[in-house]
């Protein structure tokens, strides 16, 4: 008489593991990694959109269209790593946006009374207002020990609600020139053009049904040699890193397999060069993610803090036992993801040139995909700068991608949901297959 | 019926690197009680997990067989359904559901999966007289206590209709009444023609209930005594638990021991969870430069939890006591202040404490003393590499690169890991804990030989072990510990196993009389 539930189970869980067992033989298939994909999904594109996907202002747009979503994946990816998540950044991101804009425009606050700041000084008390938010829910999950789940997803409806409150229902703007142009701005060309050997009234060079990407407005020969010279700076590194393993007889790959491998970096890094430079040149919002993505390799590859939130977030019991202050880096994770999130708010406000209510809301979720596409375990411990940044290019060539194929916006949400759930049970099953 | 209930023939168990059965038969006849008793690690948990199904048939050789039937679990399930049940020492109760609910979970009192609560409640009211536990059946687990807990795990495998209740440690965590009580239970329940097998540590109570005790060790048996007479004693089993000829060597120790290097003094610590519980009552401890000292006792002696409470308060809460290195109290009262001081705690669960497991092998010898190869923040590749080949090479740590991720490496190559660590890190005192645990005999002796030299090259060396033969090798001088207390203190060389077992069993007595008034 006890159990009816026992002869149902059973029938039914045989055919859930037959499904698991259908989507590892796919896995198998699909290990080129994120990279392949990137690649793939822009050869898709470009057929689909019949080469109008990698023209110099759509390759702009990528960047001009996702900065936001870099940036704040660079704060996201620690506080994955680390072993949190942070749902808060769209709203915080909204409600910085809406700081920075009341304090240009100028506003009568409580206490301080009217203030119209310039917008240097602006985007400093904005930043500086985004580190105080971080320690706020740092200082929730890390000391009072409330799952970052929670104490983020409150900061999700505070910060909404500020948000509305600080902006009284309105948008605000517009702002001052010199501030747009974190978002709509380019360096300035100081070299001089040269015409685009391709031309831009040639018809345009095939590949079978495929498009190839050249051919466009004259190049801005700044941005070409700005490439150059990151390309040389790529190489060198990873030279220099390759001669040190070697003096201590580690196995390293073959002299041949570095430079194809150095030569498909410089090719992908004269790609976006020459793509950029056919339209307006390198946008100051990609210059700002290009010197952050390169800080934050930094940070995690060779100091000792970006050691240390790999290893709370590998072992937190062992990293504490060895000495490691964990609740302080998981303190510092937030910090720094509020201070992102204030960029990120920053970068979304200049862009529209007015700070709205909704400003910011869904992307934490396109952070949080970005971040966990790049290879980011949910386990943390694990998740590196590069795969982010893939990830979050990825997220961005889908946006831009489906936006020129008029994909509607419902189709849109579903596509990025089947990539997000794909990628991230290739890390769940590469993770079992270890175990 | 036959006079057998449970009969296991040459059952053996291998691990990774350990056999821990090794050809054991044992049986059990209807409705005795049989205690299982043997040092930590002798096999009796192991051989248990055999019998109920958590080691599923094929991962052992040999077979058994219950009631004439042989027997081949794939899971506990199918034991369950046999009329054998195990409790073991971590109760597996939900602490958030009640009683009812935990007696019939997975066993639902159910028609189509809905469950028909006046049913299961009266039929737990009944589990629970049997028991004779006398509390409502919606009350919820965790509010009782662990002795009342101990008796809805028994209610619950009552519910499932056992005929071989399977007891691991049942009395460990219960004082001495609730002990005795479940004692009771038990003869109850052998004249209703349970059978029961009790692994104990508590010889006392084995000699008082048993009508049969097997005695293992290093996962063989040793003997079967037959205790209905009553004329089994507690020396006579201390004799067969740790009479072995010695099957590990020790590299030869020269001690060369100076001044008073820590020293420890009335350490008083409590129960995280339950703060008037000491679990560390008024330990003293010192060590000298150049001394191995070693910290023998049972398991949940506290010898763990004293460690760990003096490396950074890492355990419990801190009630009194001071630490003093080099006569001079210092304050140790975080990690990396205890660290900074010259502890260093080397963890007896290397893989849950000691290792990021994920990453490689530099990265885990350089996580306690980072520092130590970068400047103002930034990590030097080079000299991380290097300090990792040293280790590697003085260690003599099996890895092809010290870029090899550590869950890769077996367990003894993984505790040197860990010992790198600490070494690192450069402590004046360390503190081994199991520091030998599941790994084979050759790399345990590379281990002793490490500690001869740590000790030789002037540190002091706090080894705590459960392995008696190992705490008499690698020692100089000995504290017994038992019930969070130093049970006894003596010399290595005028030691022996006898002497230590009696130390923790005289001292388990008095506690239990103390707790009586």
């Amino acid at each position: 008489m006890s159990t009816n539930t026992e002869t149902t189970a059973p029938l039914a869980a045989p055919a859930l593991d037959r499904a698991a067992n259908v989507m590892r033989s796919i896995r198998r298939i699909g290990q080129g990694g994120m990279l392949l994909a990137l690649i793939l999904a822009l050869v898709f594109f470009q057929l689909t959109t019949n080469g109008v996907m990698l023209k110099p202002l759509n390759v702009t747009n990528v960047f001009l269209q996702n900065g936001y979503i870099l940036v704040m994946a660079l704060g996201m990816l620690l506080v994955i790593v680390i072993g949190h998540i942070d749902l808060s950044v769209g709203s915080v991101a909204g409600f910085l946006g809406a700081i920075v804009a009341v304090l240009m425009v100028g506003a009568t606050l409580p206490v301080v009374g009217k203030v119209q700041l310039d917008p240097v000084l602006a985007l400093a008390v904005t930043l500086i207002v985004g580190g105080i938010i971080g320690m706020w829910q740092g200082f929730w999950v890390a000391y009072l020990r409330v799952p970052s789940f929670i104490v983020t997803l409150a900061g999700m409806l505070l910060f909404r609600g500020a948000t509305l409150f600080m902006l009284g229902g309105q948008p605000v703007g517009p702002f001052p020139e010199s501030f747009r142009a974190i978002s709509a701005g380019f360096i300035p060309e100081v070299i001089g053009t040269v015409p685009d050997p391709f031309g831009t009234g040639a018809p345009p060079v095939q590949l079978g049904p495929l498009v190839l990407p050249l051919g466009g407005g004259p190049l801005q020969l700044t941005t070409m040699l700005m490439g150059g010279l990151l390309s040389a700076f790529v190489v060198l590194i990873a030279y220099r890193a390759r001669r040190g393993e070697l003096r201590y007889g580690f196995a390293v790959p073959s002299i041949r397999q570095f430079w194809i491998r150095n030569a498909l970096i410089i090719l992908g890094i004269m790609f976006i060069a020459y793509r950029l430079s056919g339209y307006k040149g390198l946008p100051i919002v990609a210059l700002l993610a290009f010197v952050l993505i390169g800080g934050y390799m930094f940070l995690t590859l060779r100091t000792t803090i970006g050691r240390r939130i790999y290893a709370v977030g590998g072992n937190a019991k062992a990293a504490t036992l060895s000495g490691v202050n964990a609740k302080f880096m998981v303190f510092l994770t937030f910090v720094n993801m509020g201070v992102l999130a204030a960029l990120g708010g920053i970068i979304i406000a200049a862009r529209f040139n007015s700070a709205t209510p909704k400003a910011g809301y869904g992307f934490e979720l396109d952070v949080i995909a970005a971040t966990f596409v790049g290879g980011a375990s949910a386990y943390g411990g694990v998740g590196t700068v590069a795969g982010t940044v893939i990830g979050a290019l990825f997220f961005g060539l889908l946006n831009i991608g489906m936006g020129i194929m008029s994909i509607p916006i419902d189709y849109q949400f579903m596509v990025k949901a089947l990539v997000l759930l794909i990628a991230v049970y290739f890390d769940v099953s590469s993770k079992g297959k270890d175990a | 019926m036959s006079d057998v209930l449970l009969e296991m023939r040459g059952i053996t168990k291998e691990f990774p690197g350990v056999k821990a059965l090794k050809d054991v038969s044992f049986s059990v006849r209807p409705g005795e009680i049989h205690a299982l008793v043997g040092e930590n690690g002798a096999g009796k948990s192991t051989l248990m997990k055999v019998v109920s199904g958590v080691y599923p048939y094929g991962s052992y050789e040999g077979e058994f067989f219950f009631k004439g039937q042989e027997c081949r679990f794939h899971n506990i399930r199918d034991s369950e359904r046999k009329g054998i049940v195990i409790i073991h020492q971590e109760l597996a109760l939900v602490p958030h559901l009640s009683i009812t609910e935990n007696i019939f979970l997975a066993n639902e009192q159910s028609t189509a999966g809905v469950i028909d609560w006046g049913l299961s409640n009266s039929r737990a009211q009944e589990l629970l007289k049997k028991v004779g536990l006398d509390e409502p059946p919606g009350t919820r687990v965790s509010r009782l206590g662990v002795g009342k807990q101990q008796l809805v795990e028994i209610a619950k495998a009552l519910s499932k209709n056992v005929e071989l209740l399977i007891l691991d440690e049942p009395t460990s965590s219960l004082n001495e009444n609730d002990s005795q009580k479940l004692l009771q239970l038990l003869r109850e329940f052998r004249s209703n023609g349970i059978a029961c097998v009790l692994i104990s540590h508590k010889l006392k109570e084995v000699e008082s209930v048993a009508d049969t005790i097997t005695v293992l060790r290093d996962g063989a048996v040793i003997e079967s005594l037959d205790a209905t007479a009553g004329d089994v004693t507690e020396d006579r089993i201390i004799r067969g638990m740790v009479g072995r000829d010695l099957t590990h060597r020790f590299p030869p120790r020269e001690a060369e021991i100076g001044d008073v290097l820590l020293e420890i003094r009335n350490w008083k610590v409590a129960h995280p969870v339950y703060e008037d519980r000491m679990v560390i009552n008024d330990v003293s401890v010192t060590v000298r430069s150049g001394e191995v000292v070693g910290i023998a006792g049972l398991m949940g002696a506290g010898r763990t939890e004293f460690a760990m409470s003096v490396f950074g308060r890492s355990w419990g809460r801190y009630v009194s006591g001071s630490v003093l290195i080099r006569d001079r109290e210092v304050d140790v009262s975080t990690i990396p202040k205890a660290v900074d001081k010259g502890l260093a705690y080397v963890t007896e669960d290397r893989k849950t404490y000691g290792l990021v497991l994920m990453n490689d092998v530099k990265t885990n010898i350089t996580l306690a003393n980072l520092d130590g190869v970068a400047q103002t923040g930034v990590i030097s590749p080079p000299k991380e590499v290097k300090v990792a080949n040293e280790y590697r090479d003085a260690l003599a740590i099996k890895t092809p690169s010290v870029k090899q991720i550590a869950v890769n490496l077996s367990g003894g190559n993984q505790q040197k890991v860990v010992l790198s660590k600490w070494l690192f890190s450069n402590p004046d005192v360390l503190i081994l804990d199991e520091p030998t645990r599941g790994i084979d005999v050759g790399a345990k002796y590379e281990i002793y030989s490490i500690i001869n030299r740590l000790a030789a090259e002037g540190k002091g060396i706090i080894i705590i072990s459960s392995e008696l033969p190992e705490v008499l090798g690698v020692s100089d001088r000995i504290y017994v510990m038992a019930a969070g207390r130093i049970a006894a203190e003596m010399r290595a060389s005028e030691a022996s196993q006898e002497l230590i077992m009696k130390a923790i069993m005289r001292l388990a007595r008095a506690g239990a009389e103390e707790v009586v008034l």
